[in-house]
């Protein structure tokens, strides 16, 4: 087993563990979907408009929640350092460990995802183009998610300020996933023309993020 | 009325109830025959529980 | 026997082991008539068989909700009376009553799409058994945050009473609010208005859903028991190797 590969067993086992944020992200996803018609009403024809919106933003808010243990954790007990002096280049490993960031928080969010729209009565066809959606947009959101991490990770309580540098940057993401989302039900747009920008984003986001991530990995560390 | 009528939402309504209670048998079933072999591995190594250790008198364990 | 002799895990762990498979087999045969019952009761006039989707939704509500009660019994007797098994029923217990709490929301869900025309809507009784649901997996959540159950017992004591707010919400919520769901016609004053020919086989159902319960309790129970020696003596081993 090569060392990523350790790295990023490693980081799944955590996740699924006590406390470890796998599971923990899935409810806080039900949860926000379920607040939705508390503040909204539960008319269930302007749920069904606004479902996939609502999904986005629960599936980013989710993400967020998990984000924070990205490095703060191994900061916290050393490992962090040990990771930085190993063998391996640091984009590789922050790759890995965003991997498993999403194989973790983002895979099960999105097979909740089917069921809680049954909640607001998203059709089939529009359930389908939003797990799709989720499904692409999603690792850009992790690996977004992981820059501001590692910006954040030498802040105590820097929990919140990750979410005020993150969330302004996952903006296309969002955008351009609930178009897509939309576009498989209906309106003029086909699908795949939001559908293209949103692969686009996460396949920068695979390169620039590891990049930025550890860059400023090595300004905070040193 | 045709007797049969929405006969998928019935069937699918008992499978879930199938589905739901044999997990629920099975995830008891499957965690006490663990437990019960975690235990026995345990055992084996020599360890033992104060109280089964007072109960059976000097019982021999190393290392405890 | 009385409850306090059985407070003893060790005591527990013996009377479970010959409890257990005496109340599987009598869960099985409650359940094998109860089936029959249903099967041969009579459709409805206006809803046809999909009625017979309400032997499953019925019981497996009363059940969601009796769990939540049991946990909340054991909620008091962890911060009231110290019971020492107090908390390995309520962690047992969870698990099962979100289970029961998700077929129930899954059952009505199938049965209201024919129906109705929708899986869901969001009125009081169906969102409030919702919450209740999302409140078995926070309990379920919390349990496995803390590694030392005995430690979570009395965090999670204090949700479950907090969290027992929502069954009479349930219960009277197709009174206090407009609903789409039905009225109670059960468990009301002035006896159930439910035609006999219903009503066995649905009591039937839940006498057989209750004893799954039970079963399964005392199973879970029993197995919680044991993972705590387990970890017990882990911990001895690493203290004694370390």
């Amino acid at each position: 087993m090569t060392p990523l590969t350790a790295l990023l067993v490693r980081d799944m086992r955590i996740a699924v563990r006590v406390g470890g944020g796998a599971m923990i992200g899935v409810l806080f996803f039900v949860v926000v979907v379920t607040l939705t018609p508390f503040a909204v009403g539960p008319d269930l024809a302007l749920l069904k408009r606004i479902g996939p919106a609502i999904l986005w933003l629960a599936a980013l808010l989710a993400s967020l929640l998990a984000l924070d243990r990205l490095f703060a954790s191994d900061h916290e007990d050393g490992s962090l350092d040990l990771i930085l002096t190993g063998g391996s280049p640091l984009e590789l490993v922050i790759a890995a460990k965003g991997l498993a960031h999403w194989l973790t928080t983002a895979i099960p969010l999105i097979v909740a995802a089917p069921l809680i729209g049954l909640l607001l009565d998203i059709e089939p066809p529009a359930q389908a183009g939003l797990v799709l959606t989720l499904l692409v947009g999603t690792p850009a959101l992790t690996f977004i998610g992981a820059v501001g991490a590692a910006i954040a990770v030498t802040l105590r309580r820097g929990g919140m300020l990750l979410a005020i540098i993150v969330l302004p940057l996952t903006v296309p993401v969002l955008i351009f996933g609930v178009a897509a989302a939309n576009a498989a039900v209906a309106g003029p747009v086909p699908f795949g023309t939001p559908f293209t920008v949103l692969c686009a984003l996460t396949l920068a986001s695979l390169v620039i993020g590891p990049f930025a991530a550890a860059a400023a990995l090595r300004l905070d560390i040193e | 009325m045709p007797a049969t009528a929405h006969i998928e939402f019935i069937v699918g309504a008992y499978g879930a109830g199938i589905v739901v209670i044999v997990a629920l048998i099975a995830w008891v079933m499957f965690d006490y025959r663990l437990q019960r072999r975690i235990l026995a591995e345990l055992e084996t190594t020599g360890i033992s529980r104060r109280s089964a250790r007072d109960s059976a008198e000097r019982t021999v364990s190393d290392g405890a | 026997m009385r409850l306090s002799e059985l407070a003893n895990p060790s005591r527990f762990l013996r009377t479970a082991n010959l409890a257990i498979p005496w109340l599987a087999g009598a869960t099985a045969i409650v359940f094998a008539f109860a089936i029959y019952r249903a099967m041969l009761a009579p459709d409805d006039y206006q809803q046809g068989a999909t009625v017979k989707i309400m032997f499953l939704h019925v019981p497996s509500a009363w059940l969601g909700m009796l769990c939540w009660g049991l946990m909340t019994i054991a909620a008091l007797g962890t911060l009231v009376w110290r019971h020492p098994l107090a908390d390995v029923a309520a962690k047992a217990a969870a698990p099962l009553g979100a289970a029961f709490t998700l077929l129930c929301l899954v059952t009505g869900s199938l049965w209201g799409r024919p129906e109705w025309g929708t899986y869901w809507v969001w009125d009081a009784r169906l969102t409030s058994e919702l919450i209740l649901f999302l409140l078995y997996l926070g309990v379920i959540a919390l349990w496995r945050t803390v590694e030392d159950a005995s430690r979570a017992a009395r965090a999670v004591a204090i949700l479950t009473l907090v969290g027992a707010i929502d069954l009479p919400i349930i219960k009277f919520s197709v009174d206090w609010w407009n609903t789409l769901h039905q009225g109670a016609s059960v468990f009301r004053l002035g006896g159930s208005t439910v035609d006999p020919t219903i009503l066995i086989p649905l009591l039937l159902m839940a006498a057989a859903f209750t004893l799954l319960f039970v079963t399964l309790l005392l199973a879970a129970m029993r197995n919680e028991i044991l993972r705590r020696r387990v970890r017990t003596l882990r911990l001895l081993q690493a203290s004694a190797t370390g």
